[in-house]
């Protein structure tokens, strides 16, 4: 007699009362299906990686190829993310404040990255940085390789970063209050200094959010890297591929381990995002 | 005073230019830029696929698809999508529904956790399912003695597919019920609607543009992922292989004309996916959530 009434309280207790219907149905749908699709997956991997313990992951990241594998992955993925922060914030800019032909199509095409199969743009990119391919030919002339090697990496990964900046701090300047500049000006202050000094501020919590995001991606980033890395071990290896190569060679342990690190390497990004954000409302009201 | 008075007429326009505007020297440098950096990352990678599908000629193309094995990893695909988008769909829809018509504790939560694929790496992605459905995983002796296979298999492929594709149509459904709020459905309800008739006639209408846009992206997401795919997929060959890995083995074999043929399928469908995105964007700007209206 009781239990139901009680199953009533409690459920009501939960989410506020309301006329619409449907949630226990969705709700559960919702908590089963994240639980079995992503939870309880990613679960088994830290349930994995828990029966390695530190020190065994310890050990997974000081063989000497997965160590040169995470510091390619590590440092060309900040210097990718580095490029794309610069020239982001440059195509952000054109694209907002300024108007000139082709520049909607140029606006639709920086979400390419986003839409094109990273396999796709592996093999592209393969062939434009090859010796003969388009710009790496003129390259070859002077004995420069680019694709097969680290330079390839760091193109791929510019290549699949940059929407994340762009798209971030687009809103941003949009919303940028023409008033602000204007008072800078009329207090004397030189164009340079007005964009410096009073645009620019508003836009580092987005720019900084962009960064994360692309350099977040670009530690994962698989398959347009590996088409024009070269994949040398010990020098163009990136951590992803050598988790396929310990998987090939059953080494499930060793996958384990990498995948731990790179799991903590992109929360860690995301954690980064979200105090950013943080700082960024209580500091200018906006993220 | 008479300096300005004497001052050409050139200058004075010169001077006049807006505060808040660029020098156009300024602009023009910065426009120069972003157009070439776009040209050189983005444009070009996309006219090489075409220029080396093409670089034989039309019949080389077109032989590149009479091959069994391209068409069954064409078949494949199809067939992951078909599988991978409706669940990621029904979840999509399931997940905003509850999440935007009803406050419960621990919300933002649920809204982090949903986004967590987005922040694994593709081949972690595939790695966590070889994890629990793979030979040495939690199930693996289970399913071994019942003759059940999921990795390098399609289940194994399916499931890693919508693990990727997971939030796509969530995240863009969540923020757009929660703009729209309840109170159409409140109005339904107490005038007497069924619960499903409300969705169906007053929610559904609301968000059928951005439920487009969200499995827009999912569709192409699903149809081009590689990194979780490719770890879970095994390569058989006919069998095992979408579009993606079929293109690697083409591209590994140097068979440069068929694999990028195979690859001139999926760049079209990234075309196909900007422009309807594009026009989503540019038509329908009020009826997507405000992540979507501002890119």
């Amino acid at each position: 007699m009781t239990s139901p009434i009680l199953v009533g309280k409690n459920a009501r207790r939960f989410t506020a009362p309301s006329v619409i219907p449907g949630f226990g149905l969705t709700f559960g749908y919702t908590l089963i299906y994240l639980g079995l699709i992503v939870l309880f997956p990613l679960a088994t991997l830290i349930w994995w990686s828990s029966e390695l313990g530190l020190s065994g992951l310890y050990a997974i990241a000081s063989e000497p190829r997965v160590a040169a594998a995470l510091r390619t992955t590590f440092f060309i993925s900040f210097a990718a993310a580095v490029i794309d922060l610069f020239f982001g914030l440059i195509v952000a800019w054109v694209l907002t404040r300024y108007d000139f032909a082709g520049r909607r199509l140029l606006d639709a095409f920086v979400d390419l990255p986003f839409a094109l199969p990273t396999a796709v743009a592996g093999i592209s990119l393969a062939a434009l940085y090859s010796p003969n391919g388009w710009f790496g030919a003129p390259f070859a002339d002077y004995d420069i390789k680019i694709a097969f090697t680290r330079w390839g990496i760091l193109i791929a990964l510019v290549f699949i970063g940059l929407p994340f900046v762009v798209r971030t701090v687009q809103p941003i300047i949009s919303e940028l209050e023409v008033e602000l500049e204007e008072a800078s000006a009329t207090l004397g202050a030189g164009r340079l200094q007005t964009v410096l000094r009073v645009m620019l501020p508003p836009l580092v919590p987005a720019l900084l959010t962009g960064f994360a995001l692309a350099f977040a991606r670009a530690i994962g980033e698989y398959g347009s890297v590996i088409f024009i890395a070269g994949n040398i071990a010990y020098v163009s290896e990136i951590a992803p591929l050598l988790i396929v190569v310990k998987l090939e060679q059953y080494d499930v342990a060793g996958a384990t381990g990498i995948a731990t690190i790179m799991l903590a390497i992109s929360f860690a990004a995301l954690l980064l995002i979200n105090l950013v954000q943080a700082w960024s409302r209580r500091r200018f009201g906006h993220v | 005073m008479s300096e300005i008075a004497i001052a050409p007429a050139e200058d004075r326009r010169a001077k006049y230019r807006p505060v808040t505007e660029d020098s156009p020297l300024a602009r023009y440098a910065l426009i120069a830029t972003a157009v070439l950096f776009l040209a050189v990352f983005l444009l070009a990678p996309l006219a090489i696929v075409f220029v080396e599908a093409f670089s034989k000629g039309l019949e080389p193309f077109l032989a590149a698809f009479d091959d069994p094995d391209a068409l069954a990893a064409i078949r494949l695909t199809l067939l992951v999508a078909a599988l991978a988008v409706p669940a990621n769909l029904v979840f999509g829809l399931a997940a905003s529904w509850s999440i935007a018509k009803f406050s419960f504790p621990g919300k933002s939560v649920l809204v982090t956790l949903i986004d967590l694929p987005f922040s694994v790496s593709p081949v972690v992605a595939g790695l966590i399912y070889v994890l629990v459905f793979g030979g040495q995983g939690l199930f693996g002796s289970w399913l071994a003695a019942h003759g059940v296979q999921i990795i390098f298999a399609v289940p194994g492929i399916v499931l890693a597919t919508i693990f990727v594709t997971f939030p796509f149509v969530a995240r863009e459904l969540i923020p757009l019920m929660q703009e729209q709020g309840k109170v159409e459905e409140e109005a339904a309800l107490t005038l007497g609607a069924s619960g499903f008739k409300t969705f169906l006639t007053v929610t559904l209408p609301n968000i059928k543009w951005g439920l487009l846009y969200g499995v827009l992206l999912c569709n192409a997401r699903a149809m081009g992922e590689f990194g979780a795919v490719s770890v879970v997929s095994g390569h058989i060959r006919g069998l095992t292989n979408t579009i993606p890995l079929q293109v690697e083995i083409l591209y590994n074999e140097y068979n440069n004309v068929a694999a990028f043929a195979l690859a001139v399928l999926l760049a079209g469908l990234a075309l196909v996916t900007l422009g309807l995105k594009t026009f989503l964007e540019w038509r329908h700007a009020d009826a997507l959530s405000g992540r979507a209206r501002r890119h």
